[in-house]
Parts: C-alpha cells; structure tokens; sequence
C-alpha cells in the first residue's frame, strides 16, 4: 500500500506523534545514561536496571501495586458487572435512579474526595491501613468503571437469548453463565483491564490509604522524586512502558488474526 | 409415534369427547393500567397447527408468552395436560419456543445450539449425539453442523431455531412470527416445510402471526384477536367464508361491506342500502335478523362476477363505474363505484391472455353475484 502523503498530513501526523510520544522516548533514553545526574548525557550504560533489581524498596512496592491491582480488578468486576445487571435489567425497583446515581458519582468525583471519605471511614471503623485497604478503595472507585462498560454491552444484548436459555431448561443462574456471560466477555475483561490500569497508576487513593507497610509504585516514585529524580525511576519507566507497549501491540495482533480469521470462516460459509 | 392417516378429517374441537392440551379459562393479563388480554377462554388440542392472528398490540404475544412461562396471568387459569401452569418456570415447562429474533446463541455451533437444551436437560453424550443429527436430518442442516450462526442464511437460522426448539421433544412448540424475516419465495417454502414437520413429529404447534396468508396456509384453526380479545375461532375457511363481524372479515382478506336495513325476510332477505336501489338478495346462513335491522352485507372480491351485461344466472346485479385496475398477473381487481356512490371490490381471474383488457378505467360494468355469496353481519 503505496500512497503518498500531502505534507500537511506529514506534519500533523509527526507533530502528534512526537507530543505524545517525545517525553516518554527521551525518559527511555536517559534510563541507559551512565551518569547519576538525569540531564546529562554520560554515556550508554544498563547499571540502573542493575541497581533497580536491587532495590527491595522499589520490588516490594511493585509487588504489592500488582496484588492490589489484580485483587481489586477483580473484585470491581464482579460487583460492577452485577450492578451492571441489575440497572440495564430491572428497570423498575425502588430506588433504581438513586442507585443509578451513586454507582457513577465516583466517575466525577474528585479523587481526593473519595481518598478522603474513604480514610475517615477506615478510621471510623477501625481498620489499620495497609494492604487490605487499598485493594477496598480501589475496588470501590474503579467498580462505576466497570459498570459502566458492562452496561453499555447488555443495553444492546438480545434479552430473548436469556429467554430461550431459559426456555430450553436452564435456570436463570445458569443461563447467565451459558448464555449472557460468554456473549458479554469481552466487555467484562475491557472493564478488568481498565480497572487494573487505573488501580496501577493511582496515586491519591492509595496515598490515603496505604499505611507505612503497604506503600504503591506510584507512591514509591512520587516519594523518591522529592529527593531528586533517579534514573532508578526512569529505569522502572521504561520497564513499565515495555510491558504496557508489548500488551497493546499483542492485544492488536490477537484481535486482527481473529477478524481475519472470522472473515475465512464467513467465505467458507458462502460456499 | 403413529402417524398413520386416520380416516376422519383432523377436527378434534367438533369431537366433544377430545381432551384439549391447553385451556385458557378466564384469562386476563394486565401491565400497570393497560389490560393486554381480557378474559380470554381458549381450547387448543393436542397435534394442532393452531395460529393467533392479529394486528400488532393486540395481544397475541402476550398470550404466547403466557404459555412459554415470560409472563403469568392476573386473572384467571391455563391449564396444559391438565396441570395449572402458572406457577411453573419456563425452565421447568414441557414446552419450547422459537423466537422471532431465532436468538440462536452466536457463540455455539449450530450442533452446540441443538444440542443446549439436551445438555441441560443432563442427557448422556450418545442420545444427544443421536437426537441433534436427527433434529439436523429433519431440518436439513447436516452439512452446516460445525457453523456459527453468523455463517450461515437467514433461511438457514430459521431451520436451526426450529431444531433447537424441537430437541426437547415438547408436548407444544410455540412459534413467534418464525417466518417474519424470510423474503416471500422463501417463506411460502418454509410454510409447508413447517407444516410437513409438525406432521412428522406430531407435535402441537402454536403459531404467532400478523400475517393472515401464513396463518391461513399452516394452521388447522386460527383464532383472530383484536385489542386483548378473541374474535373469531374456526378453520381457515370458516374465518373466511363465514365471518363472524366485520373486523374478523376486513382482517381476512379483501372484502367489501355495504350497509343496509333488512326490508324483507323470507328464503333470502332483501337488504336495502340505497334510495332507488335494489336491495341486496341473499341468504342469511343462520344469522337471525329482523326487520328494519340495520346489518352489514360483506362480500369477498372473488365472488363477484364483472360483465358488460348482468349475469343472467345471479340474483344480484348491480351497475358501476370502474375507478381502479389493479393488474396483478395472474388476476386483476376491480374497484368499482355503484351509482349509489357505494365502492366494490372485484376480482377476476385472467384465465385468457390479453383478456384483462376487456374493460378499462371509467367504463360501465354489471357487477353480479349469487344468493350464497356474502354474509349478513350483525356487528
């Protein structure tokens, strides 16, 4: 496919590119400076990867940062696919616009306001911050993410595919299981990946409730970058940059061997 | 199952010894403030082809899906083989459904849709291997086994929501507008291909349709409804021939309906429905009547002859002016005005070519039809 770009396509193609892409390519590029001083370039060298395999303050921090964001993830999609459910489903129960409400509030909610609310509430209940809260707030605010995925799936899902699970013999449990949950999966794993991501990089949630043994990534290099950027932290940039590169690029490829695919199936399907 | 013809036409609902499947007695079905079914009464038998048919919102839905078990009635009972169904789930009900939408599950096979129900239903791998390709045999499917629903034509979805709903075996299948979606040439050959199956599988089949063609071709009896009420129950026939009310009449088919007052009685009756006119002779076909009763006289386009002269062998004839030609192949309908300003449908069959030429827009024509050909409406 040869065709030949007018230049006004050129530059705003590279303009784009280069301001979403330029701060990123440069902290990559000074994650492999040998000098100590982030600003000046001193020479190619891997030692603060070295020295980043090292640091057990930076390991544990990532550690606990991925036990949160899975626990949670998972726990926001299984309540944010049920209260999905239940508001694109029962379209009149007591109460249904308030609930509707308070499901998406967190959407437009300041963060600190919810990091706020949600400490005062551990407080108020006693609960020693750590771990156990973190996954609990991020799972509260990521859930309205979830659920807002999820239902905008099952506004166009057929509901008489349910009834003809039902039909031919399936309790409704089980067709929610047979029938509605593999049709929706793919909206139901977009909203974990989204509230993984977003539970990844929290930083004002987790840094109110996190307690002194639990600490995030993001709280980790937040705290560090006061006593002066690392090139430690542009190491585990780069780092997590690859990881992410190399999902999004898997994840396309996937997705367009499986249309290609679909479209043999379908030509096959007209013989 | 005996399928062996039996010599008595199939007419269990004359027989008053006949054990119906299901019974409506006394059926109402209401959503907030608007009454969907009002005190329906229904008999269906068993191995019936039986059709609702009706304009959209009257009801016919509501009834079907009371019977699949998607919704319970407010008053009233239905029982099928005897049982009281309200309180049993759909899950739990020996009867199947196909949807109008087919809602095939896209991410089965058409073997994994066939074979749904059977699994849930805990049946071991070798029956349900047998009974899916036997339910692909029947509808023709075997060669599509392995395609996801989206590979295959509408045609063909239709016939794997008919096996998937026929797996099971239920004492009654109901279909709901299954043909809605095929284009017409396929749809006449799916009619009699859902007919030789239900035939085959001896299974009652309860059928939903706005389409009063479909439901004449495949159904032993139709049951013609109207804002949540039932109109008319009979064969085919009798709903068209003899009409119990205007509605059942305009519903089913062309026809033309002249209002009159009954001015005389006897063999036939005379009906007078313009100054300066003679009345209408006709024979009432049981409908009693009185005299000075104002009644409607329905006549279908196809039992009116149109000639230049009247036709000496008929008791009515009328004179008109043609003010439409509805050329349609195989027959032409006139629509013709009486000098009375009355409008009358009629139909000719182009038996010989260049014939439909005979008579053109604006001429005079004598509209004649015989004492048995309309029926005398009371409401």
């Amino acid at each position: 496919m040869k065709r030949s770009m007018s230049v006004f396509n050129v530059t705003t193609l590279t303009l784009g590119l280069a301001f979403l892409y330029l701060p990123m390519l440069l902290l990559m590029v000074y994650s492999f400076n040998s000098s100590r001083l982030v600003t000046v370039w001193a020479g190619f060298s891997t030692q603060w990867y070295g020295e980043l395999l090292r640091n057990e303050q930076f390991l544990d921090a990532a550690w606990v940062t991925l036990r949160v964001a899975v626990v949670s993830s998972t726990i926001a999609t299984v309540l944010g696919t049920m209260a999905a459910w239940v508001l694109v489903r029962e379209r009149r129960f007591l109460g249904r616009t308030l609930f509707s409400g308070m499901i998406y509030a967190p959407l437009v909610m300041p963060e600190v306001i919810t990091g706020l609310s949600l400490l005062l509430l551990f407080i108020a209940i006693g609960l020693d911050r750590g771990i156990l809260t973190i996954i609990l707030a991020h799972t509260t605010f990521s859930m309205c993410y979830v659920s807002v995925v999820v239902s905008s799936r099952l506004v166009s899902f057929d509901r008489s595919l349910e009834e003809a699970a039902l039909d031919l013999g399936c309790s409704p449990m089980q067709a929610f299981g047979h029938v509605t949950l593999p049709i929706i999966a793919p909206a139901v794993i977009s909203g974990w990946l989204l509230a993984f991501t977003l539970s990844l990089d929290d930083l004002v949630i987790a840094s109110f409730t996190s307690g002194p043994s639990s600490t995030t990534l993001p709280i980790k290099i937040f705290s560090s970058m006061r006593l002066g950027v690392s090139p430690e932290i542009n190491a585990l940039s780069t780092i997590l940059i690859s990881i992410v590169a190399v999902g999004v690029v898997v994840a396309a490829l996937v997705s367009k061997s499986q249309i290609a695919r679909r479209e043999i199936e379908e030509r096959e399907g007209q013989k | 199952m005996d399928t062996k013809p039996s010599p008595a036409p199939f007419a269990p609902w004359t027989d008053p010894a006949a054990v119906p499947l299901i019974r409506f007695e006394g059926v109402t079905k209401r959503f907030g403030d608007f009454t969907a079914l009002q005190g329906i009464d229904l008999q269906i038998y068993p191995r019936e082809f039986f059709a609702l048919l009706g304009p959209s919102g009257c009801g016919k839905t509501t009834l079907m899906r009371m019977l699949a078990g998607f919704e319970t009635p407010t008053e009233g009972t239905i029982w099928l083989d005897g049982q009281n169904i309200a309180p049993v789930p759909p899950n739990k009900r020996p009867v199947n459904m196909m949807f109008q939408s087919y809602a095939l599950f896209p991410h089965l096979s058409v073997w994994d849709n066939i074979a749904f129900g059977l699994r849930r239903a805990g049946q071991d791998k070798d029956t349900i291997k047998a009974r899916v390709e036997e339910m692909l045999r029947l509808t023709r499917l075997d060669q599509f086994a392995r395609r996801k629903p989206h590979q295959i034509s509408g045609g063909q979805r239709q016939r794997v929501a008919l096996a998937r709903s026929l797996a099971l075996g239920p004492k009654l299948l109901l279909l709901d507008e299954p043909l809605g979606a095929l284009d017409k040439k396929l749809r006449q050959d799916t009619q009699f291909e859902l007919m030789d199956i239900q035939e085959k599988t001896g299974t009652t089949f309860v059928i939903v349709t706005h389409d009063q063609e479909e439901a004449m071709t495949v159904a032993s009896r139709v049951a013609v409804m109207d804002a949540g009420r039932l109109c008319q129950i009979d064969t085919p026939q009798h709903i068209y021939e003899t009409p119990n009310s205007r509605y059942v009449a305009d519903f089913i088919g062309e026809v033309s309906i002249i209002e009159g007052r009954v001015d005389s009685l006897g063999e036939e009756i005379g009906i007078a429905y313009a100054e300066g006119q003679k009345p209408v002779m006709t024979r009432t076909g049981g409908t009693e009547v009185a005299l000075g009763q104002s009644v409607f006289y329905a006549i279908r386009p196809e039992k009116i002859w149109v000639g230049a002269e009247p036709h000496p062998d008929r008791i009515n004839s009328v004179e008109g002016t043609i003010v439409d030609i509805g050329y349609l192949g195989d027959v032409s309908t006139y629509h013709v005005r009486l000098d009375s300003g009355q409008m009358i449908k009629a139909l000719m069959t182009n038996a010989e070519r260049y014939a439909a030429s005979r008579f053109t827009w604006n001429d005079r024509v004598w509209l004649s039809w015989s004492r048995h050909a309309g029926v005398v409406l009371t409401s």
